[in-house]
């Protein structure tokens, strides 16, 4: 059973745990912690400073202080002549009302709330900080959760919304497995059941957030109202972060939306103006840095949020269903949240040893593999006869295009008719990823390979679609 | 400016914070070019918003910026900007020759390199840095810089990446050019000094001549930039940024003394009144629009109409304060002028206030109607008045109050930002140091023993003594010798020296004189650039262009009449001769005059050298056309037998 760690670290309590070797023996012999004011005397220099933590990866021979200009430096310990300890790190018990009171931004008030109840928006963390504070003294960044917190940073949110936070994971992204959509997918319907939400926010670490929004989309069937998944390009400790217009914009589209389903909300372009919001089945992160790296594959966005309005995609051009959103009702909402993680996904690229095909089968964990193709769905000959042999076996084997864009049609050339005569079922133009994010729900959620085989090719979340627009990429 | 006052019965100190930008090829954390350019064709908007520290409250300063709440509009040009610049891919390693450069310059200057340096993030929230924050690093403590055997301290010396710069800003939306955002600056604090403004200066030329006797750093306008702290006696310390020049440094402090001791003047009369700065200024805030609406005033009917006409006017009153707000201790120096160019910060044009009123369109009638809405009864209250758009005009009357109440403590520790003129203006509250945390992209750098000792042998010479060779090997006296290393132009200088026959003196006073001269009339070096530079000079070697014709060339371009050395000298008429259509002019002209020749003998030399000069003015050296023109009459004379050559040879 995996290990989940429901509960947000505690703020790590400060010690020279993070030292090593002879720098935390010095440490620990002078009774000095982390956040302590420290004086030492070198051969040629002597700082009053506060010791600070070090880099876990970074060597023994040094100890990190800031000076008082703020600056940090590291002392080599060779060095040192002296070292005492100054004064103790003084813990402080601070309220963010002070902070709240001091920003006026944009006029946000509750006032604007006298006449009605605020929509009210669950706002679910897993990982990833939409808001951060800074301990300038240490340089400590901690995230910052509580609706104050919140509301200290992004006053925005007040006009819009009344948020509820609830922190549900504190990891990084690429840390989730399918157990945590799981988590996650049964915190979303217990807070939807509850009847009391407008939408539903889900802060999340980016780089697997599309792989999570496709797995709500799955998991999540008669969405009553919007669950949007956010997050953040620049963390949110920088004045530059893109996290709290993303978060806006979230906000604006779950209380505005007309329609509800999973959704995935970030910057449209590398400007802080427009927030796209994408399909949790049709979104895929395309760029390791850029604030615009999420994109809607072979779709446009489904909404635009521009200031305080949503543009939604007029229905001719969408080419998807979307649900009405129905604030009140939610006995038609299904959820389906088991993933059989049994599914392997597998690039083809010249050079691509067919063997692997048979490694993996002869694991026997697998029930089906994913095969990322070249161009219209296409691997090797070679690789032919070891593909027919894992079918035979009672394997199921999907083909999607390492292409990202486009659809796969395996009637065009040989080498894709050869494939589907042995078996090999096409995705049409599912994403690679959203692939084996529906694998692993169809064999979890079916009771034979063949009626799993006949979910993969029917369209669930608009995981697949029959017309691809003509739009600039 | 005549001083009214001596710096040193006020006390004046001032400490500089030099930065200075690298010559390396490339930026600081990226590998882009670290060149200038106009030619942007990249623009992206941000916003940013201040972020919260441990105790839950924001940095005064960032919290100013972003009260003000600009859109910042970014231009970028491919080759000096990417990702990095535009704040979406993380930073690159720290460059080695920018860092190599900071410990030679911190060697030189005696200070002690850490142990292992940690880049910093520094907030900054004006924009000037797409992540909202400067990289910055510590490199060395500690130090000294000599002057004439006196040793000023130095403080700190830093390496960071220079800001982007600013290119407009019209209150709403800040534009600004990344090309400059990432080049290496090393930042130098020097201890503060007191003394005559001339000798204070004199710190600051002689630090930047020992940067720059290092050739690693890059020369020009815009690449030295002091930040001067500078105090008087019972004040506070008050930062003045963005002084370019040294004849500027000078009247800054001068103007600074001033104002600082006009402050504490100020504040001295106030004490007298007995004013209760927390029941008394601003306790009473009105909005008085509709007295204002009625005012003749084209301020008023301006800030009125703006916002879609929804713009506001507010009174502050103020007790105790009457003739205060318009008392000028020194011409210009008033408390009003302060408040005008605080609220300006907000994009409001300015205050109006009850010592200055009836006035301006403003009548006594709206006077009297200001004072019963406010409860002025005292004769000792005063009042002002601020308008504009509704928001900024809140933030600005918090503002307003603030100051009022500072006003009677005397110089609040503020930014300001220098004026070409040698004036300050206020640009924000001074910033405290704490506003930095580690950047944790980049891992801490250790520096060794074995690097430090690799890199002294690369401490440059005395800037004293390369001027002197320079005036040696070039047989320049050591005043022009000077002005060479002081202008941006001494590799150039060298290189033109060097590979021509030119006479150095005569390029060194073009390449400073001259220049400086036609920058005095406001026209722009940056327009001429070292190949065009150095194309004229080659033209003169080659006698194309004669000496007069250098600096009317550099004039053309300066004032943007010629985009090139050879629009230049199309444009003055000077075409270029090449060898071969000199040697045609002047066959052709000895032709036309066969007459004279063949009467006067070698005696028509000089009518027709006056000929030759008629049309070759300017295009080709005079000695050039004497000589050929000599070869040219004396083999026409040998080849005629019978034709006079006597005279000549007298
Ligand atoms: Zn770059």
């Amino acid at each position: 059973m995996l290990e989940i760690n429901a509960l947000p670290n505690e703020e790590k309590k400060l010690t020279v745990s993070e030292y090593k070797g002879k720098s935390l023996t010095l440490l620990t012999d002078k009774g000095i912690s982390v956040g302590d004011t420290i004086k030492i005397s070198t051969s040629d220099n002597e700082f009053i400073a506060i010791l600070m933590p070090r880099y876990e990866s970074a060597d023994e021979n040094h100890i990190v202080v800031k000076l008082k200009s703020g600056y940090n430096i590291g002392i080599e310990l060779s060095k040192i002549q002296f070292i005492t300890k100054v004064d103790q790190r003084s813990y402080q018990n601070v309220s963010t009302n002070d902070s709240l009171l001091q920003i006026r931004r944009g006029g946000a008030q509750h006032d604007d709330w006298k006449k009605e109840p605020p929509p009210r928006i669950a706002l679910i963390s897993t990982g990833g900080t939409i808001a951060s504070r800074i301990d300038y003294r240490t340089g400590g960044v901690h995230a910052a959760l509580s609706a104050s917190d919140l509301y200290a940073s992004i006053p925005e949110l007040v006009k819009h919304a009344s948020i509820d936070p609830e922190v549900l994971l504190n990891e990084y992204s690429e840390n989730l497995k399918p157990e945590h959509w799981t988590l996650i997918a049964n915190k979303v319907s217990e807070k939807v059941r509850s009847g009391k939400y407008h939408g539903i926010i889900i802060s999340h670490g980016t780089d697997t957030m599309h792989y999570t929004a496709s797995a709500l989309s799955f998991a999540l069937q008669n969405l009553p109202i919007p669950v949007v998944l956010v997050g953040a390009q620049r963390s949110s400790d920088r004045p530059s972060s893109d996290a709290a217009l993303n978060l806006i914009g979230a906000t604006i589209f779950s209380v505005k939306s007309n329609y509800s389903g999973v959704f995935v909300a970030m910057h449209a372009s590398s400007s802080d103006d427009v927030i796209a919001c994408h399909i949790g089945t049709r979104v895929r992160k395309n760029h390791t840095s850029r604030r615009d790296a999420f994109e809607s594959i072979d779709m446009m966005p489904v909404a635009l949020v521009k200031g305080e309005s949503v543009e939604m995609q007029p229905p001719q051009q969408r080419y998807v269903k979307l649900q009405e959103r129905n604030n009140s009702g939610h006995n038609n909402f299904i959820v389906k949240s088991n993933f059989d993680s049994r599914v392997i996904l597998l690039k083809y690229y010249p050079g691509f040893d067919p063997d692997l095909l048979s490694h993996s089968i002869m694991r026997s964990t697998y029930r089906a593999i994913i095969l990322e193709g070249t161009g219209l769905g296409h691997v090797s000959r070679e690789c032919i006869p070891k593909i027919q042999k894992a079918v035979e076996s009672g394997m199921m084997v999907f083909m999607t295009s390492q292409c990202i864009w486009g659809r796969v049609r395996m009637t065009v050339y040989d080498t894709g008719r050869d494939l589907l005569d042995i078996g090999v079922i096409p995705l049409s133009d599912t994403l690679p990823e959203t692939a084996i994010v529906k694998a692993m729900w169809v064999i979890a959620n079916s009771n034979s390979t063949e009626s799993a085989k006949k979910m993969m090719q029917e369209n669930i979340a608009n995981e697949m679609t029959t017309v691809t627009p003509i739009m600039d990429k | 400016m005549i001083l009214a006052i001596n710096p040193e019965c006020i006390n004046v100190k001032v400490g500089f914070e030099i930065h200075q930008q690298l010559a390396t090829e490339n930026k600081l954390f990226c590998s882009c070019k670290c060149e200038e350019t106009e030619n942007y064709k990249i623009f992206f908007k941000r916003n940013l918003r201040p972020t919260q520290s441990e105790l839950g409250m924001y940095d005064a300063a960032a919290l100013f910026e972003s009260n003000k709440m600009h859109t910042i509009k970014y231009h970028a040009a491919a080759g000096s900007c990417c990702l990095v610049e535009a704040d979406e891919e993380p930073p690159h390693e720290v460059n080695r020759e920018a860092l190599e450069t900071a410990l030679i310059v911190s060697l030189t200057l005696h200070s002690k390199v850490v142990d292992e340096i940690h880049v910093m993030r520094k907030i900054v929230i004006d924009g000037s840095n797409t992540s909202g924050f400067q990289r910055t690093m510590l490199i060395a403590n500690g130090g000294y810089l000599d002057i004439n055997g006196k040793k000023i301290g130095v403080q700190t010396i830093c390496l960071e990446e220079d800001a982007a710069k600013l290119i407009s800003d019209n209150g709403t939306i800040r534009e600004y050019g990344l090309d400059r955002l990432g080049v290496p600056l090393v930042e130098i604090a020097l201890e503060p000094v007191s003394g005559k403004p001339q000798e204070i200066m004199q710190v600051a030329r002689t630090l930047g001549r020992l940067l720059r006797a290092s050739k690693r750093v890059a020369r020009g306008l815009g690449s030295i930039r002091q930040d001067v702290n500078i105090s008087v006696d019972n004040g506070n310390v008050v930062e003045v940024k963005g002084v370019q020049q040294l004849d500027q440094l000078i009247k800054v402090i001068e103007y600074e003394m001033l104002r600082q001791h006009g402050l504490i003047l100020i504040a001295q009369k106030l004490k007298k009144n007995n004013i209760n700065a927390e029941v008394g200024i601003g306790d009473r805030i009105e909005d008085v629009t509709n007295i204002l609406s009625k005012s003749t005033s084209k301020v008023v009917k301006k800030s009125l109409a703006d916002d879609d006409n929804k713009g506001v006017f507010k009174a502050i009153r103020v007790k105790g304060f009457s003739g205060m707000i318009g008392f000028e201790p020194y011409p210009d120096i008033r408390i009003g002028k302060q408040l005008s160019e605080l609220v300006r910060f907000y994009g409001l044009g300015g205050v109006f206030h009850s010592d200055e009123l009836p006035n301006y369109g403003i009548g006594s009638e709206q006077v009297d109607a200001i004072k019963k809405k406010l409860q002025v009864v005292d004769d000792t209250d005063a009042f002002v008045i601020v308008g504009g758009q509704r928001d900024r005009v809140e933030f600005a009357v918090d503002a307003l109050v603030k100051r009022l109440k500072m006003a009677l403590n005397g110089v609040p520790a503020e930014t300001r930002a220098a004026t070409f003129d040698g004036k300050t203006t206020f640009s924000r509250p001074r910033s405290g140091s704490g506003r930095m945390y580690p950047e944790t992209d980049i891992q801490p750098i250790p520096i060794n023993n074995a690097l430090l000792d690799s890199l002294s042998d690369r401490i440059p010479r005395p800037w004293d003594e390369i001027i002197d060779t320079l005036a040696k090997k070039h047989r320049m006296n050591k005043k022009l010798a000077e002005q060479v290393f002081d202008s941006p132009y001494l590799s150039l200088f060298e290189e033109i020296a060097n590979s021509t026959k030119i006479q150095p003196t005569f390029i060194a006073s073009k390449l400073t004189e001259d220049l400086v001269s036609l920058q005095r009339q406001g026209l722009d070096t940056a327009l001429l650039n070292e190949n065009m530079i150095l194309d004229a000079f080659e033209r003169l070697n080659a006698g194309i262009v004669a000496k007069e014709s250098i600096v009317l060339i550099f004039e053309k371009i300066m004032k943007k009449e010629s985009k090139t050395i050879d629009e230049a000298v199309a444009a003055l008429g000077i075409m270029p001769v090449n060898e071969q259509e000199l040697q045609r002019i002047i066959d052709k002209i000895l032709e036309e005059n066969m007459s004279i020749v063949k009467s006067k003998g070698i005696a028509s030399f000089g009518t027709l050298m006056g000929r030759c000069m008629s049309v070759l003015r300017g295009k080709v050296d005079g000695e050039k056309i004497n000589s050929v023109l000599k070869q040219k009459l004396e083999q026409l004379l040998a080849s005629n037998t019978g034709l006079k050559t006597q005279e000549y040879q007298d």
